[in-house]
């Protein structure tokens, strides 16, 4: 469990990054920061390993004040996975996956043995260990990243927006990696994004957040969707311009046993199975997550307006 | 060539003053442009004073710096620490940009990731930001190496034994041969000294080599029709 206790940042230069934050984040969940660019987000996320201290407040990790310890065994023992995947760019695959541990003083030949399994959990293929970051695609790059986040067995893991510089298909893949990966080890995952609908995908409790870190609204992405608390969270979530209200569209000839659904504006936003033309559980069983999942590509957008 | 031949044990043991007397000027200036590189880079004061002094230092005329040296130094006028000293400062001018850039051209991503992911500063600085500024080191420490070679043969001007000897004697005697044959050792022992830093260079930093992975694919693919 994380808490955040009325936690103030305040930059040299005068910026006010994040204002009197409180939240509890709680422990083997995935919580997901999200707002737009400057709302304070990864400020929150960088102070849990001490990259950035706090002007004022505290941060707790399972009752215990983070500032009371030293700085490096903290981030030692916090799993943290970047955009870009910020991999040591000298150092191979398996010597940048086994960084922490090596760090920690485990041997050599233990640390590399642990990283090949690693890789496999990343699924990343074995031969990929003797080489270069260089030598590998962005996505591959990504994965060794959460590879290394996940080499000391951490019970945190730290994402700032770890697939913001990846194409769609691959981001979409690595997405359902981590969901499978968090289904079988069950970490208390902090992640951060600007994109709504990975926020929707990944994410136990969603936090909404404004400039200076004022959260707009916490909660899961079906009480977010279904009650959106202010125009802010409306407007963010594409529910406004009608992108999270969906319809069936009869105009379109049906194939087989799927319909065609139109968001508020008219544009085609999926499909969903409707057998014998019957929509299953008319309306309150369908499932509003598929439903955020059927209409990503549309509402990146709205993440960035 | 007749004059080489006859010649030979000279002309050997100028170039081995030579090889001993270039070389403590660039490894003072490799060591000492690094504590100096970081300051520079980490502080923009320091980068000022650092640079400024770097310049000024470099524009001296190396003659005048020789003969200035023994009444700063308390050395004789005829002492070769005088020149040794004297290429330390100009490799240490050199260097001290060279290296500030070196530090500056480090990722500041990877660098924050390291912080993050648990390095403590000062084992960040040892496997980190010095090995990844090692290209751009090396680029400058080419530099230094050529230039202190060439310049120490002006050191033959106050009489201290290096190839430069072969220039002052051959002019004094009107004999083309003996300046010629100074020049090509000159330029020898300036292109074996960047070919060894070079390997050591590639043999240090094996990841500048690994070819990037566009290339890696197309190679494979090429191994697999081949």
């Amino acid at each position: 469990m994380i808490e955040f206790h009325s936690v103030t940042k305040r930059f040299p230069d005068g910026t006010l990054a994040v204002e009197d934050f409180s939240l509890v984040l709680p422990s083997r969940k995935t919580t997901v920061f999200v707002g737009s660019s400057g709302c304070g987000k990864t400020t929150l996320l960088r102070m849990i390993n001490r990259m950035i201290d706090p002007t004022s407040g505290s941060i707790a990790i399972d009752g215990v004040d983070i500032a009371s310890g030293s700085a490096v065994a903290l981030r030692r023992s916090i799993g943290y996975v970047m955009q870009n995947s910020g991999l040591l760019p000298h150092r191979r695959v398996i010597d940048n996956v086994a960084t922490v541990p090596l760090l920690k003083g485990v041997k050599k030949a233990d640390a590399h043995a642990q990283a090949m399994e690693l890789l496999d959990t990343v699924g990343l293929d074995r031969v990929l260990a003797y080489r270069y970051p260089s030598q590998l695609s962005g996505g591959q790059q990504q994965r060794v990243g959460v590879a290394r986040g996940l080499a000391v067995n951490p019970n945190i893991l730290l994402m700032d927006e770890p697939f913001g510089a990846v194409d769609p298909i691959v981001r979409d893949d690595l997405q359902q990696e981590l969901l499978r990966l968090q289904h079988d080890l069950d970490k208390t995952v902090v992640f951060v994004t600007h994109d709504i609908d990975e926020a929707f995908l990944l994410g136990d409790q969603v936090v909404i957040l404004e400039k200076g870190a004022q959260i707009a609204q916490v909660g899961t992405p079906k009480e977010i969707l279904a009650n959106p608390a202010s125009d802010f969270v409306a407007s963010f979530i594409g529910a406004d311009r009608g992108k999270r209200r969906l319809a069936v569209d009869s105009s379109v000839a049906r194939s087989g046993d799927d319909v065609v659904l139109v968001d508020g504006a008219g544009y085609v936003a999926g499909v969903i199975e409707a057998p014998g033309g019957v929509l299953p559980g008319a309306g309150a069983g369908v499932n509003t997550d598929s439903l955020a999942r059927s209409v990503s590509n549309k509402t990146d957008q709205a993440g960035d307006a | 060539m007749v004059w080489l031949w006859d010649n030979l044990d000279l002309v050997l043991r100028l170039t081995a003053d030579h090889v001993r007397l270039s070389i403590i000027p660039i490894v003072v200036g490799f060591i000492v442009c690094i504590p100096f590189g970081w300051l520079a880079n980490r502080y923009t004061v320091a980068r000022t004073i650092l640079l400024t002094l770097g310049g000024v230092l470099f524009s001296i005329p190396s003659l005048a710096l020789f003969v200035t040296l023994p009444a700063l130094l308390g050395t004789r006028i005829l002492d070769e620490a005088n020149v040794v000293v004297a290429l330390c400062v100009y490799a240490i001018a050199v260097m001290v940009r060279g290296a500030a850039d070196a530090f500056s051209s480090v990722s500041r991503d990877v660098i924050s990731s390291s912080t993050a992911v648990g390095f403590s500063a000062v084992s960040r600085f040892w496997t980190v930001e010095f090995p990844l500024a090692g290209p751009v080191l090396l680029a400058s420490l080419r530099v230094v190496s050529v230039s202190t070679v060439s310049l120490l043969s002006v050191g033959s001007l106050i009489g201290v034994q290096s190839l430069g000897y072969l220039f002052i004697n051959g002019y004094q005697r009107d004999f083309p041969g003996e300046i010629l044959i100074g020049i090509a050792f000159t330029v020898i022992v300036a292109v074996v000294f960047d070919t060894i830093l070079v390997l050591v260079g590639r043999l240090l930093m094996p990841w500048t080599r690994a070819t990037p992975r566009r290339r890696s694919v197309t190679s494979a693919s090429a191994a697999v029709t081949a």
